[in-house]
This record gives C-alpha cells, sequence and structure tokens, in this order.
C-alpha cells in the first residue's frame, strides 16, 4: 500500500474475468489501484476509468450490477455480504463470474 | 452486366446473421454478437458506403449498439456507451427495439427507440445517442403500462420531408407525434380501439404493435393493433379501421414498399397462430381499404409459427421478406406473389431488414 501526502493510501486490487470479457482487457486479470478505503463499487469505479467498455458489461447505467454478472470476493459472492458497498482490502482479488443463465 | 446484390439483416434471440444474394443462391455469415438478442438492426442507406446499425441485449453483459460501415465485417462500438439513460433519469436500458435512420435531409439523424419506453436520437450517424427529454417527461408516461414485451417505444416514423414531424409507436401507451423536432409530444391515437380497457377509445394506452408509413404518400399511415388494423389518412390525426379481406385483425408483423403494405395475421390475442394453420402474407394496395392473400411457396398446413413485429421488410422495392419464432427466413422478391425459405434452423428471428445494393 502506498501512502499519499494528503493522508489517504492507494493500494492494488486484482481482478479476474471470464473469458467472455477477457478481450476487452487483453487479459484475464485486471491490477487496479484503487484510494483506500475502498469498496466493490470504487474498484469497479476504477475499472471503469480504465476500461470504460468492460465495465458496462457489469454495472447499468444506475451503477447496479446486471443482474446475471455475479463478483465474488473471497470465494463469496458480493450481493451475499454489503453488495457494491463491501469493503475491499489491499490486494483483494474480486473474480466476475457469470450466473448459469439462458437457453 | 452487374448484378444487384439483396442483402438481409436478420436479428435473432442468439445474434444477428447477414445474408446476401447477386444471383447464385442466398448467403449467410456466421452469426454477429453471438448470444445476444438481436431486436433491432437497419441500413442506413443514406450514406456512402452504407452503415449497418445494430442494437441487441446480452443477458449477462447489458445492452450494444454497434455500427459497420463494411456491411459487417467489422463493427464499432462507443467506449463510453452509445446509448443509455442520463444517471438522474434512474432508468436503465433493457433491450433496444428500434433503430431508424431519419430523412435524407438530416443525414446523420438516427432515432432509437428502446424499454424502457423511450426515444433517443444521434447526430453523429448512430454512433452515440442521447435521451429525447420531451417524451420521457411527459405527464402520460407514468401511466404507460408494459405489453407481455416490455414497455418499449417499438417503432419510429420519421416524415421524410419534415424532420420536426415525427411519430412513434408505444406498447403499451399507444402512437404520439412531434411537430416540433421532439420538444412537444401529443397523443395521436384518436379511432384506435383497445379492447383490453372499458373505455375502448381511450386518449392513449392502446397497445400498437407496428406502425408503417406508406413511402409515397407520408400522410397515410397503417397500423397493427392488439386488436383492429387501422389506417390514417391524415398523418395520424384520426384512424379508422382497415381489415376488409383479412382472416383475423390481430399480428404483429407490418411493412410497406411504395407499391404494397404488408403484413401477417394471426388469429386473435388469446390464439396467436396463423389462421387455419396456414403461413399466409396479405398485401394491400390501397391503403389498407382491402387485403388479398399472397401466399403462394408458403406451407399450406400445419404452420404454427408467427411473424414478431419487426420481422416482416420490404427492400424498397419488389422484394419481401419475413422471419419466423421458428427460425425461418423467407423471401419473395415478386411483391409477395411468391415465395422461397432462404433460410431456417436460426434462433427466434426478431428482425428483418433488406436493401439492394
Amino acid at each position: 500500500m502506498t501512502e499519499l501526502s494528503h493522508g489517504g493510501s492507494v493500494a492494488g486490487v486484482v481482478i479476474q474475468l471470464p473469458t467472455a470479457l477477457a478481450e476487452l482487457a487483453s487479459s484475464k486479470t485486471v491490477e487496479l489501484a484503487v484510494a483506500f478505503p475502498a469498496d466493490v463499487g470504487d474498484a469497479l469505479d476504477a475499472l471503469a476509468a480504465s476500461f470504460p467498455l468492460l465495465e458496462r458489461r457489469l454495472r447499468d447505467e444506475t451503477g447496479a450490477l446486471r443482474r446475471y454478472v455475479n463478483v465474488y470476493l473471497g470465494g463469496v459472492d458480493v450481493r451475499s455480504l454489503s453488495g457494491l458497498r463491501t469493503p475491499v482490502a489491499d490486494g483483494a482479488v474480486l473474480q466476475i463470474v457469470p450466473s448459469v443463465a439462458g437457453g | 452486366m452487374s448484378t444487384a446484390t439483396k442483402r438481409l439483416a436478420v436479428g435473432t434471440t442468439k445474434g444477428l446473421f447477414l445474408g446476401s444474394h447477386n444471383g447464385d443462391g442466398w448467403h449467410w455469415s456466421a452469426p454477429a454478437f453471438p448470444m445476444t438478442r438481436v431486436a433491432a438492426v437497419a441500413f442506413d442507406e443514406r450514406r456512402d458506403p452504407v452503415r449497418l446499425l445494430v442494437g441487441g441485449m446480452h443477458e449477462h453483459w447489458g445492452p450494444i449498439v454497434a455500427s459497420s460501415d463494411d456491411l459487417g465485417a467489422t463493427w464499432t462500438e462507443d467506449e463510453q456507451a452509445a446509448l443509455r439513460f442520463p444517471s438522474d433519469s434512474g432508468a436503465a436500458v433493457a433491450q433496444i427495439w428500434q433503430l431508424t435512420p431519419g430523412p435524407v435531409d438530416r443525414p446523420d439523424e438516427v432515432w432509437a427507440g428502446v424499454e424502457p419506453a423511450a426515444l433517443f436520437r444521434s447526430t453523429d450517424g448512430g454512433l452515440t445517442f442521447d435521451l429525447v427529454e420531451g417524451l420521457w417527461r411527459h405527464p402520460h408516461r407514468e401511466s404507460w403500462h408494459p405489453g407481455f414485451g416490455g414497455l418499449c417505444l417499438h417503432t419510429v416514423l420519421p416524415h421524410p420531408d419534415d424532420a420536426d414531424d415525427v411519430l412513434v409507436g408505444i406498447s403499451t401507451g399507444g402512437v404520439y407525434r412531434t411537430q416540433d423536432g421532439g420538444t412537444t409530444w401529443a397523443p395521436s391515437n384518436r379511432g384506435i380501439e383497445a379492447r383490453f380497457y372499458p373505455d375502448r377509445y381511450p386518449e392513449f394506452g392502446q397497445c400498437v404493435h407496428k406502425l408503417v408509413r406508406l413511402p409515397d404518400d407520408p400522410s397515410t399511415l397503417l397500423l397493427q393493433n392488439h386488436g383492429g388494423v387501422f389506417g390514417s389518412s391524415d398523418a395520424g390525426a384520426t384512424w379508422e379501421p382497415r381489415a376488409v379481406g383479412l382472416p383475423a385483425d390481430f399480428g404483429f408483423g407490418l411493412a410497406a414498399s411504395s407499391s404494397a403494405t404488408y403484413l401477417f395475421p394471426l388469429v386473435a390475442d388469446a390464439m396467436r397462430l396463423p389462421p387455419d394453420g396456414r403461413a399466409r402474407v396479405f398485401a394491400s394496395t390501397d391503403a389498407g381499404r382491402t387485403w388479398q392473400s399472397r401466399s403462394s411457396g408458403l406451407p399450406e398446413r400445419d404452420f404454427y409459427s408467427l411473424v414478431l413485429r419487426d420481422a416482416l421488410a420490404t427492400d424498397g422495392r419488389d422484394g419481401v421478406y419475413f422471419g419466423t419464432r421458428s427460425g425461418e427466413v423467407w423471401a419473395s422478391d415478386d411483391g409477395a406473389d411468391s415465395w422461397e425459405q432462404v433460410a431456417a434452423h436460426l434462433p427466434d428471428v426478431l428482425c428483418v431488414r433488406a436493401f439492394v445494393q
């Protein structure tokens, strides 16, 4: 974690992407610098700054997570935690997993 | 001698299929945008080269609006989201139902209709869109209700000679018209029946399924309603029933060329199947006052599929085309007099558009 002169800090969050979205980041993982303290929504805001096309595959224009997009933190669906307000720690890994849906 | 190439864009529940025919049969692409529900597609023939516009919704990854200036070889999607509600609206795009190029004298204007019912306008040829606030803030909007397909704005009809005059169709809201370029809107439903309301002729709230403007007479409109086929000779100010000769007045698909208007009737609201199990296109050459079956070559029995609201199209000449929910595409090159099947085994067809190059 990097301490900032105004008192905050920046740390790293890793986002792991499903194959279907990896092309939009040219990688299956994206490392982001996020101002701390931070939550899942902040990490996705940081993703939007670097990869806007990728981020809007995950959230709609109201900021809500799309219905069939799941974000796991430490193996737990953040919807069962505090959703996009779920805090993330330095070095957190967020795993994007599409729901089993469709026919 | 050069041969004209016919081109079809077929949007399905699982992607966009592009067909071409230049004299040696139809050739079809692999699906573009696979697993995306492509409900809107348009060839913008005002541009050189022709621009292909597509709007869809992926169950997982949300809406997409993309364009191609090389007939689908490559696609462009705006990085910041081509079409999205403003953040203060509290709304999110659930489906893109319609992409309609504007009149010739506004070559960069493209309209989009979406769910929840709203109209967007592009002034850069369909690359990016802005919400038409005048309709979004209309006091009637709170009273519109979703039909089976959701609360959608599914049809946009710009007047070819007056760019500020635009009609839209909303299910379930009815027909609305602006004559000042979208700033103000008024319902335009006088005479259109709503069989599902105690007041069968309300000011608004009709479940219009599709409306078309006759290319050679832009003040004449035809409308396939949720029960009833209606026509207007005064640009939508008033409507009257025009279903003489039809075996039933329910349906979705409706399309017009300069020579005729075409529709695909279904039995009724509670029986959404073709009458008598026959696939039949009906045509009118007198603005809907009379209709005749034109179905040579179409299945004459045991046909239980249907044609959705944007899955019937013309190429502006004598070409008429439709796609079915059972994944077939049929084509006629003689104004619907005779038909041949040109594709099968596709996913459910949502929309068809055609042009001749």
